[in-house]
């Protein structure tokens, strides 16, 4: 009998996710969390590739397992937290939890149903990957975004920018007094202006000059 | 490459493939494993050279065997748990550092076709893992339990996060010109003699990206993860043994996957620099511009002095970035203006 590898897989990267969701909110330790996050949305990326969205799979390794979970991992690791103090509220916040879970679970079905494809989507929707065979779904992605979508795009990019130009000035303090090194100016530095050469008699001392700079 | 080997083998049967799949794998991985540890050698020996030592040279001729001498002994040495260190990830640390030095090889072609996996994002691919060698030496910095292991791991990380976003720049730049992320498609575009190759005509972010390959892969001079002068060994000072060696073949393997990004992307792959030369094969070629990519790693490694950290990460945000990030605009209008962009399929 020759097994169906694909289903396999597929079942295989589906478990595994749904598995280490639900350990990323069991795990005693935040650390522990974070891993296993990690690894939901590496299987994620590995369902992608079954459905032939490998530009997707690829981007959602490099983003979020890349990038923003080692910031995750960052802040957990970095934190002092008192494990203990954190699990005993969690039974008294857990009706307010789940009514916030079923209510976003609710709107996503309600959206699902309720989704209007545009006429040429509708065309592409149909499979995750393009009808032509000739085009990988790199350009098939790009065509789309970069002509139909080109300003969702850019405002989407603008306000990405916006964020982070927001974040930057609520963390800038100006603190004065602090030394600054400004590595210019110490390569322009000539000898003449930096060192003093200075004779000095035996028994008499010297008095240096005070520089500047 | 895998297909080559099944319709060599008969071509029958799910059981054949994975048969074909797995000597493709061995026929990759075997090479990498052993020319990791003559390239340990190499590096070594270019090091006592330039400061006029004589290096490993008692264990075999030259002292070629130094390398799996060091193996066999590290193999033979107790594996040291640390009590206050978390052991399962303590042990999974190494591991994922190891395999991800790995599973990078799957793409790469060694000549016209033969790679274990030809990925049309093969370059997307190679960025994606590079992304998650980090998690090796944070979970082995944070499991340890130490300040030196910590502190190593939290810098090690911040360095190849930053450093990062200049190579995905400078791999747009590439990119603009070949019009696909295929890495054979990325050779192939620097089809003929020397001059077509890519660091002629890309030469100043060839030498960004040298640069922050070095970054990347924690070499000198940005090695501050394990500054023995400050940190000890950073991220890797509680291991021992066959955990510690798992850590040194991977940052080895990482640094040919480097040298071979850098033949792939610049140095025309597998094509011969001259017509004349082309009755040599082609993976012939690739190996010599990997040891090319590789005796430059080497010969840094020993005339340049450390950074210092907060020079490190200017020279990444400050320098790097925006020069990279001028590149790709320059090359673009050029590519765009120009009406040079390659058109595909």
């Amino acid at each position: 009998m020759e097994i169906a590898l694909p289903d396999m897989v597929f079942y295989l990267f589906a478990s595994v996710t749904v598995a280490s969701g639900v350990l990323v909110i069991s795990a005693r330790n935040p650390v522990h969390s974070v891993l296993w996050l990690i690894l939901a949305f590496f299987s994620a990326a590995g369902l992608f590739v079954l459905m032939g969205a490998e530009f997707l799979a690829m981007l959602l390794v490099v983003v979020y397992v890349g990038a923003v979970a080692v910031l995750f991992l960052f802040v957990v690791m970095m934190l002092d937290i008192n494990f203990t103090e954190l699990r005993q509220g969690m039974l008294q916040h857990l009706p307010l939890g789940g009514l916030v879970g079923f209510i976003l679970l609710g709107e996503l079905v309600a959206l699902t149903l309720a989704w209007n494809f545009g006429e040429d989507v509708a065309k592409n929707a149909a499979s995750p990957t393009p009808t032509d065979a000739g085009i990988t779904n790199t350009e098939a992605l790009g065509q789309l975004l970069y002509t139909d979508y080109i300003f969702i795009f850019q405002t989407a990019g603008l306000i990405l920018l916006v964020a982070m130009i927001g974040a930057i000035v609520l963390t800038l303090r100006d603190r004065p007094g602090v030394r600054r090194q400004n590595i210019g100016q110490q390569v322009n530095r000539k000898p003449q202006e930096a060192f003093d050469l200075v004779d000095v008699e035996t028994g008499k001392g010297v008095s240096l000059p005070t520089k500047k700079g | 490459m895998v297909d080559a080997l099944y319709t060599l083998f008969g071509g029958e049967g799910q059981l054949l493939y994975v048969v074909a799949v797995v000597t493709a794998i061995l026929a990759i991985m075997v090479p990498v494993m052993i020319s990791v540890a003559l390239v340990v050698y190499f590096d070594r020996k270019i090091w006592a050279a330039v400061q006029m030592r004589r290096g490993p040279n008692v264990v075999g001729p030259f002292g070629i065997l130094q390398s799996f001498a060091d193996a066999l002994k590290l193999f033979l040495k107790e594996t040291i748990i640390p009590t206050g260190a978390n052991k399962f990830i303590f042990l999974m640390a190494p591991m994922i550092t190891f395999t991800l030095a790995m599973i990078s090889w799957a793409v790469i072609p060694v000549d016209a076709g033969m790679a274990i996996a030809d990925l049309n994002v093969g370059i997307l691919y190679i960025l994606a893992i590079s992304s998650l060698g980090v998690y090796g030496i944070i979970m082995s910095g944070w499991a340890s339990n130490s300040r030196y292991a910590f502190l190593g791991a939290l810098r090690s990380a911040a360095q190849m996060v930053s450093y990062e976003v200049s190579i995905g720049f400078v791999l747009v730049c590439v990119l603009i010109s070949v019009g696909s992320l295929n890495l054979g498609d990325i050779v192939e575009s620097q089809q003929g003699t020397i001059f077509n190759w890519n660091f002629i005509w890309f030469f100043p972010i060839y030498v960004i990206f040298f640069i922050s390959a070095l970054a990347e892969t924690n070499r000198p001079p940005f090695d501050l993860p394990e500054a023995e002068a400050e940190l000890v060994a950073g991220y890797q000072v509680e291991y021992s043994s066959m955990a510690f060696a798992l850590f040194f073949l991977g940052e080895y393997a990482n640094i040919l996957l480097m040298s071979a990004i850098m033949a792939i992307l610049f140095l025309g792959g597998w094509y011969a620099p001259f017509p004349f030369l082309e009755f040599i094969p082609g993976f012939i070629w690739m190996l010599i511009k990997i040891g090319i990519g590789f005796f430059m790693f080497a010969i840094v490694k020993a005339f340049v002095p450390r950074y210092r950290y907060d020079q490190l990460m200017r020279l990444g945000w400050k320098v790097f970035l925006p020069l990279s990030l001028f590149f790709v605009i320059f090359y673009a209008a050029i590519y765009v203006y120009g009406g040079l962009l390659p058109v595909r399929g």
